[in-house]
Protein backbone atom coordinates (compact mmCIF):
# COMPACT_ATOMS: atom_id res chain seq x y z
CA UNK A 1 0.00 0.00 0.00
CA UNK A 2 2.55 2.28 0.78
CA UNK A 3 4.78 1.58 -2.32
CA UNK A 4 1.38 2.12 -4.06
CA UNK A 5 0.75 6.03 -2.67
CA UNK A 6 5.16 6.57 -2.52
CA UNK A 7 4.66 5.35 -6.53
CA UNK A 8 1.32 7.90 -7.16
CA UNK A 9 3.42 10.72 -5.35
CA UNK A 10 6.32 10.41 -7.52
CA UNK A 11 4.02 10.30 -10.92
CA UNK A 12 2.66 13.06 -9.67
CA UNK A 13 5.58 15.04 -9.18
CA UNK A 14 6.85 13.64 -12.29
CA UNK A 15 4.15 15.13 -14.30
CA UNK A 16 3.88 18.34 -12.27
CA UNK A 17 7.56 19.01 -12.91
CA UNK A 18 6.97 20.08 -16.80
CA UNK A 19 3.71 21.77 -16.17
CA UNK A 20 5.36 24.09 -13.75
CA UNK A 21 8.40 24.52 -15.77
CA UNK A 22 5.95 25.92 -18.44
CA UNK A 23 4.00 28.04 -16.38
CA UNK A 24 5.63 31.69 -17.27
CA UNK A 25 8.29 32.70 -14.55
CA UNK A 26 6.64 36.22 -14.08
CA UNK A 27 3.68 38.15 -15.37
CA UNK A 28 2.93 42.47 -15.54
CA UNK A 29 -0.11 42.11 -13.15
CA UNK A 30 1.97 39.88 -10.68
CA UNK A 31 4.96 42.80 -10.42
CA UNK A 32 2.72 45.60 -10.84
CA UNK A 33 1.23 45.91 -7.04
CA UNK A 34 5.09 45.68 -5.77
CA UNK A 35 6.32 48.95 -7.74
CA UNK A 36 5.99 52.27 -7.83
CA UNK A 37 5.36 54.59 -9.98
CA UNK A 38 8.19 57.42 -9.61
CA UNK A 39 6.31 60.51 -10.34
CA UNK A 40 2.63 59.59 -9.23
CA UNK A 41 4.00 58.09 -5.62
CA UNK A 42 1.83 55.08 -5.95
CA UNK A 43 1.95 52.06 -6.89
CA UNK A 44 1.84 51.00 -10.48
CA UNK A 45 -1.33 48.55 -10.75
CA UNK A 46 -3.53 51.91 -10.04
CA UNK A 47 -0.95 54.48 -11.44
CA UNK A 48 -1.93 56.12 -14.77
CA UNK A 49 0.41 58.47 -16.19
CA UNK A 50 3.12 58.48 -18.98
CA UNK A 51 5.88 57.67 -16.30
CA UNK A 52 3.66 54.44 -15.28
CA UNK A 53 3.07 52.99 -19.01
CA UNK A 54 7.23 53.58 -19.30
CA UNK A 55 7.98 51.43 -16.61
CA UNK A 56 5.10 48.91 -17.57
CA UNK A 57 6.73 48.56 -20.84
CA UNK A 58 10.09 48.26 -19.02
CA UNK A 59 8.68 45.68 -17.44
CA UNK A 60 6.49 43.66 -20.00
CA UNK A 61 10.20 43.22 -22.05
CA UNK A 62 11.67 41.69 -18.89
CA UNK A 63 8.92 39.36 -18.27
CA UNK A 64 8.78 38.67 -22.52
CA UNK A 65 12.64 37.75 -22.03
CA UNK A 66 11.48 35.19 -19.60
CA UNK A 67 13.06 36.77 -16.19
CA UNK A 68 11.87 35.99 -12.87
CA UNK A 69 10.12 38.29 -10.76
CA UNK A 70 13.19 38.43 -8.22
CA UNK A 71 15.71 39.21 -11.66
CA UNK A 72 12.80 41.78 -13.07
CA UNK A 73 13.00 43.47 -9.37
CA UNK A 74 16.66 43.57 -9.26
CA UNK A 75 16.64 45.17 -13.18
CA UNK A 76 14.04 47.68 -11.88
CA UNK A 77 16.28 48.82 -9.03
CA UNK A 78 19.47 49.31 -11.15
CA UNK A 79 17.00 51.24 -13.70
CA UNK A 80 15.41 53.20 -11.06
CA UNK A 81 17.08 52.79 -7.64
CA UNK A 82 15.54 51.01 -4.66
CA UNK A 83 12.70 53.67 -4.36
CA UNK A 84 10.78 52.01 -7.58
CA UNK A 85 9.94 48.87 -4.94
CA UNK A 86 7.01 49.48 -3.09
CA UNK A 87 8.50 48.70 0.29
CA UNK A 88 10.38 51.25 2.32
CA UNK A 89 14.31 51.81 2.46
CA UNK A 90 15.88 50.72 5.65
CA UNK A 91 17.67 53.53 6.04
CA UNK A 92 17.69 57.22 7.01
CA UNK A 93 13.66 58.76 7.53
CA UNK A 94 12.26 55.58 5.87
CA UNK A 95 13.33 53.58 8.51
CA UNK A 96 10.43 54.98 10.73
CA UNK A 97 8.24 53.16 8.23
CA UNK A 98 9.87 49.85 9.57
CA UNK A 99 10.34 50.86 13.36
CA UNK A 100 6.90 53.08 13.84
CA UNK A 101 4.98 50.02 13.71
CA UNK A 102 6.99 47.74 15.85
CA UNK A 103 7.44 50.51 18.26
CA UNK A 104 3.92 50.54 18.39
CA UNK A 105 3.10 47.13 19.06
CA UNK A 106 5.21 46.82 21.74
CA UNK A 107 3.73 49.74 23.67
CA UNK A 108 0.20 48.44 23.06
CA UNK A 109 1.49 45.04 24.25
CA UNK A 110 2.95 46.86 27.22
CA UNK A 111 -0.28 48.81 27.54
CA UNK A 112 -2.19 45.53 27.85
CA UNK A 113 0.43 43.78 30.19
CA UNK A 114 -0.11 47.13 32.54
CA UNK A 115 -3.89 47.23 32.63
CA UNK A 116 -4.17 43.16 32.93
CA UNK A 117 -1.81 43.34 36.38
CA UNK A 118 -3.98 46.91 37.53
CA UNK A 119 -7.21 44.84 37.35
CA UNK A 120 -5.35 41.60 39.06
CA UNK A 121 -4.15 43.61 41.46
CA UNK A 122 -7.68 45.49 41.92
CA UNK A 123 -9.57 41.68 42.18
CA UNK A 124 -7.34 40.75 44.89
CA UNK A 125 -7.69 44.12 47.28
CA UNK A 126 -11.49 43.76 47.05
CA UNK A 127 -14.45 42.81 49.02
CA UNK A 128 -14.71 38.74 49.14
CA UNK A 129 -17.43 37.34 47.99
CA UNK A 130 -21.01 37.69 49.40
CA UNK A 131 -22.32 34.60 51.39
CA UNK A 132 -24.82 32.52 49.29
CA UNK A 133 -27.85 33.82 51.88
CA UNK A 134 -26.46 37.27 52.08
CA UNK A 135 -24.71 38.87 54.68
CA UNK A 136 -25.10 37.79 58.06
CA UNK A 137 -27.13 40.15 60.55
CA UNK A 138 -25.83 41.77 63.75
CA UNK A 139 -27.28 40.83 66.92
CA UNK A 140 -29.28 44.38 67.65
CA UNK A 141 -30.85 43.90 64.13
CA UNK A 142 -31.33 40.33 64.63
CA UNK A 143 -33.33 40.96 68.05
CA UNK A 144 -35.29 43.65 66.60
CA UNK A 145 -36.34 41.30 64.07
CA UNK A 146 -37.35 38.48 66.55
CA UNK A 147 -39.53 41.11 68.47
CA UNK A 148 -40.96 42.50 65.11
CA UNK A 149 -41.75 38.93 63.69
CA UNK A 150 -43.29 37.76 67.36
CA UNK A 151 -45.58 41.00 67.04
CA UNK A 152 -47.20 39.98 63.98
CA UNK A 153 -47.19 36.14 65.08
CA UNK A 154 -49.47 37.87 67.72
CA UNK B 1 0.13 54.06 38.44
CA UNK B 2 -0.67 57.26 36.49
CA UNK B 3 3.14 58.61 37.43
CA UNK B 4 4.22 55.80 35.95
CA UNK B 5 2.21 55.63 32.78
CA UNK B 6 2.73 59.66 32.23
CA UNK B 7 6.29 60.05 31.54
CA UNK B 8 6.30 57.01 28.55
CA UNK B 9 3.27 58.00 27.14
CA UNK B 10 4.33 61.78 26.82
CA UNK B 11 7.69 60.70 25.55
CA UNK B 12 6.02 58.67 23.01
CA UNK B 13 3.45 61.65 22.14
CA UNK B 14 6.56 64.00 21.66
CA UNK B 15 8.54 60.99 19.62
CA UNK B 16 5.62 60.92 17.09
CA UNK B 17 4.97 64.56 17.13
CA UNK B 18 8.78 65.14 16.18
CA UNK B 19 8.57 62.22 13.91
CA UNK B 20 5.69 64.07 12.05
CA UNK B 21 7.74 67.70 11.73
CA UNK B 22 10.49 66.07 10.56
CA UNK B 23 8.76 64.59 7.96
CA UNK B 24 6.79 67.91 7.00
CA UNK B 25 10.05 69.90 6.66
CA UNK B 26 12.10 67.03 4.89
CA UNK B 27 9.33 66.38 2.11
CA UNK B 28 8.11 69.90 1.17
CA UNK B 29 9.58 72.06 -1.89
CA UNK B 30 12.93 73.31 -1.49
CA UNK B 31 12.62 77.30 -2.77
CA UNK B 32 16.17 77.98 -1.93
CA UNK B 33 17.24 78.86 -5.48
CA UNK B 34 14.16 80.73 -6.42
CA UNK B 35 14.39 82.67 -3.50
CA UNK B 36 18.15 83.84 -4.66
CA UNK B 37 17.13 84.35 -7.97
CA UNK B 38 14.12 86.75 -6.92
CA UNK B 39 16.70 88.44 -4.55
CA UNK B 40 18.89 88.65 -7.78
CA UNK B 41 21.39 86.93 -6.25
CA UNK B 42 23.80 83.79 -7.76
CA UNK B 43 24.26 80.68 -4.97
CA UNK B 44 26.17 77.34 -5.20
CA UNK B 45 23.77 74.67 -6.40
CA UNK B 46 22.70 71.70 -3.92
CA UNK B 47 26.03 69.32 -2.82
CA UNK B 48 24.81 66.26 -4.83
CA UNK B 49 26.26 62.93 -5.34
CA UNK B 50 28.00 61.88 -9.09
CA UNK B 51 25.33 60.32 -11.07
CA UNK B 52 25.69 57.89 -13.88
CA UNK B 53 26.33 58.85 -17.35
CA UNK B 54 24.03 58.04 -19.86
CA UNK B 55 25.33 55.78 -22.67
CA UNK B 56 28.46 55.39 -20.38
CA UNK B 57 30.59 54.32 -17.88
CA UNK B 58 31.39 55.76 -14.92
CA UNK B 59 29.64 58.61 -13.35
CA UNK B 60 29.60 62.56 -13.60
CA UNK B 61 28.82 65.78 -11.83
CA UNK B 62 28.46 69.62 -12.59
CA UNK B 63 32.14 69.69 -11.05
CA UNK B 64 33.38 68.22 -14.05
CA UNK B 65 32.27 71.10 -16.23
CA UNK B 66 34.05 73.70 -13.34
CA UNK B 67 34.93 77.05 -15.64
CA UNK B 68 32.34 76.53 -18.04
CA UNK B 69 28.79 77.92 -18.56
CA UNK B 70 26.59 75.32 -18.19
CA UNK B 71 22.64 75.13 -19.16
CA UNK B 72 21.23 72.27 -16.94
CA UNK B 73 18.32 70.98 -18.68
CA UNK B 74 15.88 68.06 -16.91
CA UNK B 75 14.01 66.08 -19.23
CA UNK B 76 12.26 62.60 -19.92
CA UNK B 77 11.31 60.85 -22.74
CA UNK B 78 8.22 60.17 -21.47
CA UNK B 79 7.77 64.23 -20.80
CA UNK B 80 5.86 65.89 -23.70
CA UNK B 81 7.18 68.99 -23.06
CA UNK B 82 10.46 68.16 -22.38
CA UNK B 83 10.57 66.05 -25.86
CA UNK B 84 9.23 69.38 -27.77
CA UNK B 85 11.97 71.52 -25.94
CA UNK B 86 14.53 69.20 -26.44
CA UNK B 87 15.73 70.39 -30.32
CA UNK B 88 15.82 74.05 -28.68
CA UNK B 89 18.00 72.67 -26.39
CA UNK B 90 20.30 71.07 -28.59
CA UNK B 91 20.53 73.51 -30.81
CA UNK B 92 21.93 75.96 -27.52
CA UNK B 93 24.21 73.30 -26.81
CA UNK B 94 25.74 73.75 -30.35
CA UNK B 95 25.88 77.20 -29.48
CA UNK B 96 27.57 77.37 -26.12
CA UNK B 97 29.88 74.40 -27.12
CA UNK B 98 31.32 76.70 -29.76
CA UNK B 99 31.92 79.77 -26.86
CA UNK B 100 33.23 76.88 -24.37
CA UNK B 101 29.66 76.33 -22.21
CA UNK B 102 28.09 73.04 -22.72
CA UNK B 103 24.44 71.78 -21.81
CA UNK B 104 24.18 69.44 -19.22
CA UNK B 105 21.32 66.96 -19.66
CA UNK B 106 19.56 65.45 -16.39
CA UNK B 107 17.42 62.58 -17.29
CA UNK B 108 14.84 61.33 -14.63
CA UNK B 109 13.14 58.95 -13.86
CA UNK B 110 13.56 56.29 -16.93
CA UNK B 111 15.09 53.51 -17.72
CA UNK B 112 18.26 53.57 -20.09
CA UNK B 113 17.14 51.93 -23.45
CA UNK B 114 13.74 54.25 -22.96
CA UNK B 115 16.35 57.55 -22.83
CA UNK B 116 18.71 56.34 -25.27
CA UNK B 117 16.11 55.97 -27.51
CA UNK B 118 15.19 59.37 -27.64
CA UNK B 119 18.81 60.59 -27.36
CA UNK B 120 18.84 59.05 -30.89
CA UNK B 121 15.42 59.87 -32.09
CA UNK B 122 16.51 63.99 -31.49
CA UNK B 123 20.16 63.67 -32.22
CA UNK B 124 21.51 65.09 -28.92
CA UNK B 125 24.58 65.62 -28.70
CA UNK B 126 25.27 66.99 -24.80
CA UNK B 127 26.16 64.89 -22.25
CA UNK B 128 23.05 63.39 -20.25
CA UNK B 129 23.72 62.14 -16.12
CA UNK B 130 20.90 60.06 -15.24
CA UNK B 131 18.61 60.85 -11.97
CA UNK B 132 17.29 57.38 -11.60
CA UNK B 133 14.36 58.51 -8.44
CA UNK B 134 14.17 62.09 -8.96
CA UNK B 135 16.63 62.69 -6.31
CA UNK B 136 18.91 65.21 -8.06
CA UNK B 137 16.03 67.52 -8.67
CA UNK B 138 14.55 67.48 -5.65
CA UNK B 139 17.05 69.42 -4.07
CA UNK B 140 17.02 71.67 -6.83
CA UNK B 141 13.59 72.66 -5.83
CA UNK B 142 12.25 70.95 -8.74
CA UNK B 143 8.46 71.31 -9.42
CA UNK B 144 7.83 69.86 -12.97
CA UNK B 145 9.61 68.72 -16.22
CA UNK B 146 11.09 70.21 -18.33
CA UNK B 147 13.58 72.76 -16.22
CA UNK B 148 16.67 74.70 -16.64
CA UNK B 149 19.12 76.13 -14.35
CA UNK B 150 22.11 77.65 -15.81
CA UNK B 151 25.17 77.93 -13.89
CA UNK B 152 28.31 80.94 -14.19
CA UNK B 153 32.14 79.83 -14.98
CA UNK B 154 32.29 80.40 -11.51
CA UNK B 155 29.97 77.24 -10.48
CA UNK B 156 26.78 79.50 -9.17
CA UNK B 157 23.39 79.10 -10.19
CA UNK B 158 22.88 81.98 -12.35
CA UNK B 159 19.56 81.44 -13.81
CA UNK B 160 16.65 79.43 -13.12
CA UNK B 161 13.57 78.48 -15.54
CA UNK B 162 10.72 76.22 -13.96
CA UNK B 163 9.37 75.45 -17.31
CA UNK B 164 10.24 75.16 -20.75
CA UNK B 165 12.58 77.74 -22.00
CA UNK B 166 11.89 79.93 -25.09
CA UNK B 167 14.47 81.19 -27.70
CA UNK B 168 14.11 84.45 -26.59
CA UNK B 169 14.63 83.49 -22.70
CA UNK B 170 18.25 81.49 -24.16
CA UNK B 171 19.30 84.77 -26.11
CA UNK B 172 18.82 87.26 -23.23
CA UNK B 173 20.37 84.72 -20.71
CA UNK B 174 23.52 83.01 -21.82
CA UNK B 175 25.54 85.24 -24.23
CA UNK B 176 25.86 87.89 -21.13
CA UNK B 177 27.12 84.68 -18.89
CA UNK B 178 29.29 83.83 -21.63
CA UNK B 179 30.80 86.91 -21.77
CA UNK B 180 31.86 87.06 -18.05
CA UNK B 181 35.43 85.96 -18.43
CA UNK B 182 37.48 84.53 -15.86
Amino acid sequence: MARALLAALLAVALLAAPAAAATPQASLPDIEDEVMCLECGTALNVSNSDVADQERDFIAGLVAQGMTKQQIKDRLVAEYGPRVLAEPEDDGFQLTAWLVPILAALAAVALVVLVARRWRRRGRGGPPDAAPGGPGLDPDDARRLDAELAAFDR
Amino acid sequence: MRARVYWPVTIAAALLVGLLAYGLTTTGTDTTLDDAMARGERVAPPQESPLPRLGGDGTGSLADYKGKVVLVNVWASWCEPCRDELPLIEKAHKMLSAEGGTVLGIDVKENTDAAMKAVGEFGLTFPNLRDRDGSFVRKWGQTGYPENYVIDRDGRVAAVRRFPVTQKWLDKTLPPLLDEKD
